[in-house]
């Protein structure tokens, strides 16, 4: 049995139940009871039509289940309206599935995690292992989080800015446990650039392939390689070529937004055969359409690093200088900046102060073996 | 989405408003300090935030390598010992001032007379992950 195959129908036919009527968390348990029954039965028996196979003992399973309980009236109000499929398309279920998911009413952590379970189709043990935490808590996570939604309508129109937010955090939270949750994040992003047409969507996708592009060579051993010592030969370059290919296409729709902007900085990096022949002006130029879309202080933080890079390290320093101090990394990028330029006593200094600082332990040992080199 | 230590000292806190010692509570006072602590765990589990607790006997010793082939060495305990740690409870909220209300909540945990003991409760950041998207 195709597993994958399995996962990116399972949205879709939870989405066709959700649409008929079924609420939320009972069309959750009968999608998973008919995962279970494709498990036994798709090997010795093939269907033809597999998504059609799992609407069909989804829905049976549902209805079983409607009819062990009480709601014996409303299971027949059901059945009758079960002919009526309604002019909404597959592409329109799995969609209003992630808008709901990610609704505005659930906190950031529940949108995350019934997102996995519901859209991802992983089990919960796989999201609390992911996550850190015991299965119980994350069991009574996603079951909050589907209470919470339960009495919201299927057929609103949800905003895509909330799922692009959500897969964000996926993907960022990067890998731990027996789960690649940016690999995840790239499925589920994918899956939704299929079913919308929507250039940020894009973005975001390609906003991911590029990052992931660099995976195998952002560590060593567990330590932080930053982008400039990274060994490019190591690079995905089918991974870069798809997510240029993703972002040129939104792009060329003229309007713009946060995920593409920051995708064209990402391609940037991405195209220079060494970190010596990065565009570091045209660089520049995305983190100002950036920083006019949001108007996030690490954007500006980041800028000043490019603009070190494209008009030395003074111009660096002095559009340093126009921030707050307070900002997470904004020693550690001052620190690098005093480096460059030829001040490494108050480099070194900066490095501790930005170690004591890192909100990650690969950050702060990165930033300690900074500070190490300087002073030894 | 970030995880919290929530640290119980048996000393090395600042003192709070209701400094009676336990032995000086009435044994139901006592149930009652526990009872709330459960609950307190308990109700952190269905909201989906419990990572782990544990508590602490009172007394550690202190341990190092003492050189190839030689059994470690062992020392104290140190009755002088200013810090003391009783327990901790690791929680995981979605904001820092989500953390605060459950940490504020845990010491109003109640103590001589059924007040609140205000007790000082120290709070730690857990590292996260590195961000896969930095730049």
């Amino acid at each position: 049995m195709d597993e994958a195959l399995v996962r990116s129908l399972t949205p879709a036919v939870l989405g066709i139940l959700v649409r008929r009527g079924a609420d939320f968390a009972a069309a959750e348990d009968a999608v998973q009871d008919a995962l279970v029954e494709a498990v036994r039965v798709w090997p010795v028996d093939p269907p033809r039509d597999p998504k059609g196979w799992l609407v069909t003992a989804a829905w049976r399973k549902f209805l079983d289940a409607t009819r062990a309980e009480t709601a014996r009236r409303r299971r027949e109000d059901l059945v009758d309206a079960e002919p009526e499929q309604g002019p909404a398309s597959d592409a329109d279920d799995t969609l209003q599935l992630y808008f709901l998911c990610a609704h505005p009413s659930l906190t950031p952590s529940s949108a995350v995690a019934l997102t996995l379970r519901a859209v991802g189709g992983l089990t919960t043990r796989q999201i609390a292992q992911a996550y850190l935490v015991p299965e119980a808590t994350m069991a009574q996570r996603i079951s909050r989080a589907k209470k919470t939604i339960g009495d919201v309508r299927f057929d609103q129109p949800g905003d895509v800015a909330t799922v692009l937010r959500v897969l964000y955090l996926v993907f960022n939270e990067g890998y731990s446990g027996d789960v690649d949750l940016a690999a995840e994040a790239i499925r589920l992003t994918r899956l939704l650039a299929g079913g919308i047409d929507h250039p940020e969507v894009a973005g975001l996708l390609a906003l991911m392939l590029l990052h992931h592009a660099r995976r195998a060579s952002r560590t060593d051993g567990g330590r932080l390689v930053p982008l400039a010592e990274q060994d490019r030969a190591k690079w995905d370059t089918t991974l870069i070529a798809e997510g240029v290919e993703v972002l040129q296409a939104a792009l060329a729709r003229d309007r713009l937004g946060e995920f593409q902007a920051q995708a064209a900085i990402a391609a940037l990096h991405a195209d220079a055969p060494a970190a010596e022949e990065t565009d570091w002006v045209q660089i520049v130029e995305w983190y100002d359409e950036l920083a006019k879309l949001t108007d996030s202080p690490v954007v500006r933080l980041n800028r000043a690093v490019a603009v070190g890079e494209a008009d030395g390290p003074r111009a660096g320093l002095k559009a340093l200088a126009e921030l707050d101090e307070s900002l997470p990394r904004y020693s550690a990028v001052a620190a690098y900046l005093h480096e460059r330029d030829g001040d490494r006593r108050t480099a070194a200094k900066l490095y501790v102060e930005a170690a004591g600082k890192a909100s990650n332990l690969a950050e702060r040992e990165y930033l300690t073996r900074q500070a190490a080199r300087l002073n030894n | 989405m970030a995880k919290y230590l929530l640290l119980k000292h048996y000393r090395g806190a600042p003192a709070p408003a209701n400094d009676v010692p336990m032995d000086q509570w009435t044994p139901d006072e006592i149930t009652a300090h526990i009872q709330y602590m459960n609950d307190f765990a308990e109700k952190l589990k269905t909201t989906g935030e419990f990572v782990d607790g544990q508590a602490l006997e009172q007394e550690g010793t202190w341990v190092r390598y003492d050189g190839e082939g030689r059994p470690p060495v062992t020392d104290g305990p140190f009755a002088e010992t200013k810090d003391l740690i009783a327990g901790w409870m690791i929680i995981d909220t979605d904001t820092y001032e989500r953390a605060l209300e459950l940490a504020a909540e845990l010491s109003a945990a109640p103590g001589k007379d059924g007040k609140p003991i205000h007790e000082w409760l120290e709070i730690r950041p857990l590292y996260g992950s590195a961000p896969t998207i930095t730049e």
